[in-house]
């Protein structure tokens, strides 16, 4: 009689998998249902950002890093934006500030609330996904009149915005502000974030200790929820961040430890309500003049030199490091993606030995990755 | 923290009445970068002396250029000097120079660091041979390195020497060539694809 | 298409499979289809003859088959559209008036779609699996009333029965998942044989414990012991019996693998579980399967907890029951009953849809350390406790009636 005995599996999670939120593929070693050692591998999404991005002139970048983090485009154009008004020294007008700030906290929450969606569906829970869109669909509304994209919307431009907004726009986001802020916040923590499974699928799961973070170059949500207070918009504020009154929602171990699953879940959360705040007090604030630079939109010529802004996306930090050689098109591109850094962690996450595969999707899910700007 | 929540507030109360008038904040943040380096480029020089190859503290983005010999010991000490603190890799950027370039032929690997404790920032360079281009590697530093350090291979073809696990991240693996040397060339076919270039 | 006169014909096997117990028993308790037809048809033989078992079995199969899948068409398209209302949409609204006729229409698409069998499946294993979760969830009808008189066979281990029988629908998933040579869809077998054997020891307890209240396994019998005012349901017979029928409840979802225990099909981890291989009329299989038992195990409440066919009103419930009422009120009567107790399980269907679009799917461990932590010391306790009551308690309320309400009488 031969021997009973067990064997590890080898089990290939992606690139096509509904979890992995993109085409993102980890090859898993299991013990049963026991997670005993994983790997990553991306790349399935690269579509060459860097090299292309030096072969077209600065404002032709923009539409590429709508592409990057597609959920959240407006800080994509906004953070190339600045880095290259930062390389010409120049600011952008006033009014177009104010217009920057509100269509970037509303693209923020906008992609806080795919986040939330698709956790309920990895977790289990349809319905918080349809919730979700319900209301996301409001700000693409939004986004629609304004510049008539729904998704890749190239509005952010070098110098400016590349539409005004009108009064009825404004009295939308208005409208918009009162409807989400805080029925439908509350709404959404009673139907999933305070529920009793969902907490005893998330809170202890997927720990990121503060230092782990850190180190790991954890940005946003990731890194506010292993309770580092670390916000681009308060800490090196760029556009008029500074002018508005917000706090930092951090982790801090409600339901179990700091920086599990949960915790990142609740930063998002919480974030929304003070996106909608920023917004609130930039639809008191927006003053009237230029929307655009107007002559920067036909040569933008920075002189030699390099630079690199970071503004603060929904998912990280999201830098660019422009090199010019002082001709109309980037010497050379970098782009520091945050899902580029937060997805790396996952390795570690899963090397515990208490990780399940249900975990993985908690902690996959929790992370909140846009394949387009890990793999550019 | 409590100041930057000060100021939020009073910026708050002053954009209501009115704009604002003086540096905006991207001249306000180009300033903030210089006086970080006015106090950080100090402490370098006097730990590190001439291996400090050059500094340039009054560009838009500031920047030491170190000798890639002490790379690891310059990182430790950026990381652990309770006055630097930098605990957060933020980003590792390469540049190719080619050999018609006024950099004559060199691979900058540029490293951004940032601190969560001072809050402060720091850019520092080292400048490689392009023909062989060897880093060591500072993963054991920050876990951050590994894939950034990977990628950096991958694109630039930087070898950091004492990588765990030195392997092509986004390219396939039996990609050939590094794809953002400037000089290049797109292949022409790829396992019997062809490449369509519009 | 070929595996429909397959699977047609193995269900009438596995139906009169199930009808062979009932050979024996219709003679001692002529309380099913035979009584009804005796009564209904004057020229309908007496009890006994063997004819007129085989005609009473083949139209309880028929008759079965049928409303399994008029049911199966009606729960798709009411959780499609629960789930839409529940989501601040609409669900299908263009085939027929409000989308009525949408499963009809998907139904069609699903048997000519492409059947396909992966090259490196077990084939023999791969096309049999379907088949016998299906017969497996089936054949367990067998002893379900319908409503009074209505039941394909009144067996004396009803309960049992149903318990027993079910387990064959879990061969059939181990089946379908190990044939698959996914290893997806490996991962969704055994979670399901884990969940289902386990989740069958709470379901088994409740049984034991509405056995030892009713005095009998008969389904039949257990509902008209129920007969009355509402709180001589079994579920306000005393406290345990109510704690019991939660539990049950919550097994049940787990035995249908609904939410929140569907882990065996788990979408955002395991794809689809153990059909995942599977298209067209085999997985329209599975899909029939899993909504006849939601219709079962809510039946199955119906007819032990919640009082079966009566609706507790004894006014009502009382239409034609009298031996010597008119054929008219007798049918009257027996529509009534019929409507009664389907109503109520399509009721508790509807809580399982109503659950499923609301809660977060649990972890294995959770839902193993729910099953052996919770539920089973719980429905033990239950167990005891409620026979210690029909014990000392049934004195109390002198006489027959052992309800926790006797009071109110």
């Amino acid at each position: 009689m031969r021997d009973i005995r067990t064997e590890e599996m080898l089990l290939n999670m992606g690139p096509q998998h509904p979890s992995t939120h993109g085409v993102f593929r980890v090859v898993i070693r299991t013990d049963g249902e026991m997670v005993l050692e994983t790997e990553s591998h991306i790349g399935y999404l690269h579509r060459c950002f860097e090299k292309v991005a030096e072969n077209v002139s600065y404002v032709q970048v923009v539409p590429y890093t709508d592409r990057m983090d597609y959920v959240c485009s407006m800080i994509n154009n906004l953070g190339w934006a600045e880095a290259v008004e930062k390389l010409l020294g120049i600011e952008a007008p006033e009014r177009a500030q104010y217009i920057r700030v509100m269509v970037a906290e509303l693209n923020r929450i906008a992609s806080h609330l795919l986040a939330f969606g698709t956790y309920g569906m990895d977790i289990g829970a349809v319905t918080p996904f349809l919730y979700a869109f319900r209301d996301r669909e409001k700000i693409l509304k939004i986004f629609e009149k304004l510049c008539g994209q729904r998704l890749n919307y190239t509005y952010v431009r070098v110098g400016g915005v590349s539409f005004d907004i009108t009064d009825e726009i404004l009295k939308d986001i208005e409208d918009f502000c009162n409807y989400f802020e805080p029925d439908i916040i509350d709404e959404y923590n009673r139907l999933l974030s305070y529920n009793g499974i969902f907490i005893s699928r998330t809170a202890n799961v997927g720990v990121i200790p503060r230092q782990m973070a850190i180190g790991y170059g954890l940005t946003g949500p990731n890194l506010r929820g292993s309770g580092v207070r670390r916000d681009l918009r308060k800490d090196e504020p760029y556009c008029i961040y500074d002018r508005f009154q917000f706090e930092i929602p951090a982790g801090s171990g409600e339901q179990g430890q700091t920086g599990d699953c949960w915790d990142r879940y609740m930063v998002r959360i919480r974030e929304m309500t003070q996106s909608i705040m920023i917004v609130r007090q930039a639809l008191k604030g927006i003053p009237s003049g230029l929307h655009l630079d107007k002559k920067l939109q036909l040569k933008v010529k920075p002189p030699k030199g390099e630079a690199y802004h970071k503004v603060e996306g929904a998912r990280g930090e999201l830098g660019f490091h422009i090199v010019s050689d002082g001709s109309e098109k980037p010497y050379r591109v970098k782009t520091r993606g945050p899902s580029f850094c937060n997805i790396s962690v996952l390795d570690e996450l899963t090397r515990t030995g208490k990780c399940m595969v249900a975990d993985m999707v908690a902690i996959i899910g929790s992370l909140d990755i846009v394949m387009g700007e890990v793999d550019r | 923290m409590a100041e930057a929540e000060k100021s939020g507030a009073a910026g708050a109360a002053a954009g209501k009445a009115a704009a604002p008038k003086g540096p905006g904040a991207l001249s306000r943040r180009i300033a903030k970068g210089k006086a970080d380096a006015a106090k950080l480029f100090p402490i370098l020089k006097e730990k590190f002396g001439a291996a400090i190859l050059e500094e340039q503290p009054q560009v838009v983005e500031p920047f030491v250029v170190i000798d890639p010999e002490i790379l690891v010991e310059f990182a430790a000490f950026c990381r652990d000097d309770a006055r630097l603190q930098f605990d957060l890799l933020s980003l590792i950027s390469t540049v190719d120079y080619p050999p018609k370039d006024a950099e004559r032929g060199t691979i900058q690997v540029i490293y951004f660091l940032d601190s969560t404790a001072h809050r402060h920032r720091l850019m520092f360079k080292v400048k490689l041979p392009r023909d062989n281009p060897r880093v060591p590697s500072v993963e054991n530093l920050w876990r951050a390195a590994d894939w950034h350090e990977r990628e950096a291979f991958d694109l630039m073809g930087v070898i950091f020497e004492g990588h765990h696990n030195l392997v092509r991240i986004l390219c396939a693996e039996d990609w050939e060539g590094h794809a953002l040397r400037k000089d290049y060339v797109i292949p022409e076919t790829y396992h019997g694809i062809k490449n369509v270039i519009y | 298409m070929a595996s429909i006169p397959l699977f047609l014909s193995a269900a009438f096997h596995s139906c009169w499979l199930a009808q062979a117990p009932a050979l024996e028993t219709s003679k001692s308790s002529p309380n099913g289809l035979e009584a009804l037809l005796q009564r209904l048809v004057h020229s309908y033989p007496a009890e006994g003859t063997w004819w007129g078992a085989i005609a009473a079995m083949l139209i309880a199969c028929l008759a079965v088959f049928a409303f399994l899948n008029l049911f199966a068409l009606f729960a798709v398209w009411l959780e499609r559209k629960v789930s839409a209302h529940m989501q601040c949409r609409l669900g299908p609204m263009e085939v027929g008036p409000h989308g009525v006729l949408q499963t009809i229409a998907d139904g069609i698409k699903l048997t000519v779609k492409e059947d396909i069998i992966p090259r490196v499946a077990d084939k023999v294993l791969f096309i049999v699996a379907p088949i016998i979760v299906f017969t497996g969830t089936f054949i367990r009808f067998a002893p379900l009333p319908f409503g009074d008189y209505l039941v394909a066979s009144d067996l004396n281990l009803g309960l049992f029965y149903i318990a027993a029988v079910g387990s064959v629908e879990v061969l059939g998933v181990i089946m379908a998942g190990w044939s698959s040579n996914n290893k997806w869809s490996l991962f969704g077998t055994i979670r399901t044989a884990t969940q289902m054997v386990s989740y069958e020891i709470p379901i088994g307890i409740a049984f034991v414990t509405v056995a030892v209240s009713a005095g009998t396994l008969s389904t039949m019998q257990i509902v008209e012991q129920q007969s009355g005012w509402f709180w001589h349901w079994f579920v306000f017979r005393n406290p345990f019996l109510m704690v019991l029928s939660i539990i049950y409840l919550i097994a049940s979802l787990a035995e249908c693998k609904r939410s929140p225990f569907d882990l065996p099909e788990a979408e955002s981890e395991l794809v689809s579980g153990f059909h995942t291989e599977y298209t067209g009329i085999r997985f329209a299989l599975f899909f029939l399967s899993e909504y006849a038992a939601m219709y079962l195990v809510s039946g199955v409440a119906v007819v032990a907890f919640f009082g079966g066919w009566y609706l507790g009103i004894p006014v009502i419930d009382r239409i034609g029951a009298a031996p010597d009422s008119s054929a008219l009120a007798f049918v009257i009567g027996l529509l009534i009953k019929a409507h009664v107790l389907i109503g109520k399980a399509v009721g508790l269907v509807f809580v399982q849809m109503w659950v499923r679009w609301t809660l977060p799917r649990v972890r294995l461990d959770q839902m193993m350390s729910l099953c052996l932590k919770v539920l089973l010391p719980i429905s033990l306790a239950c167990l005891v406790g409620s026979a210690l009551w029909d014990l000392f308690m049934g004195s109390l309320a002198s006489g027959k009636e052992y309800s926790m309400f006797f009071w109110l009488e």
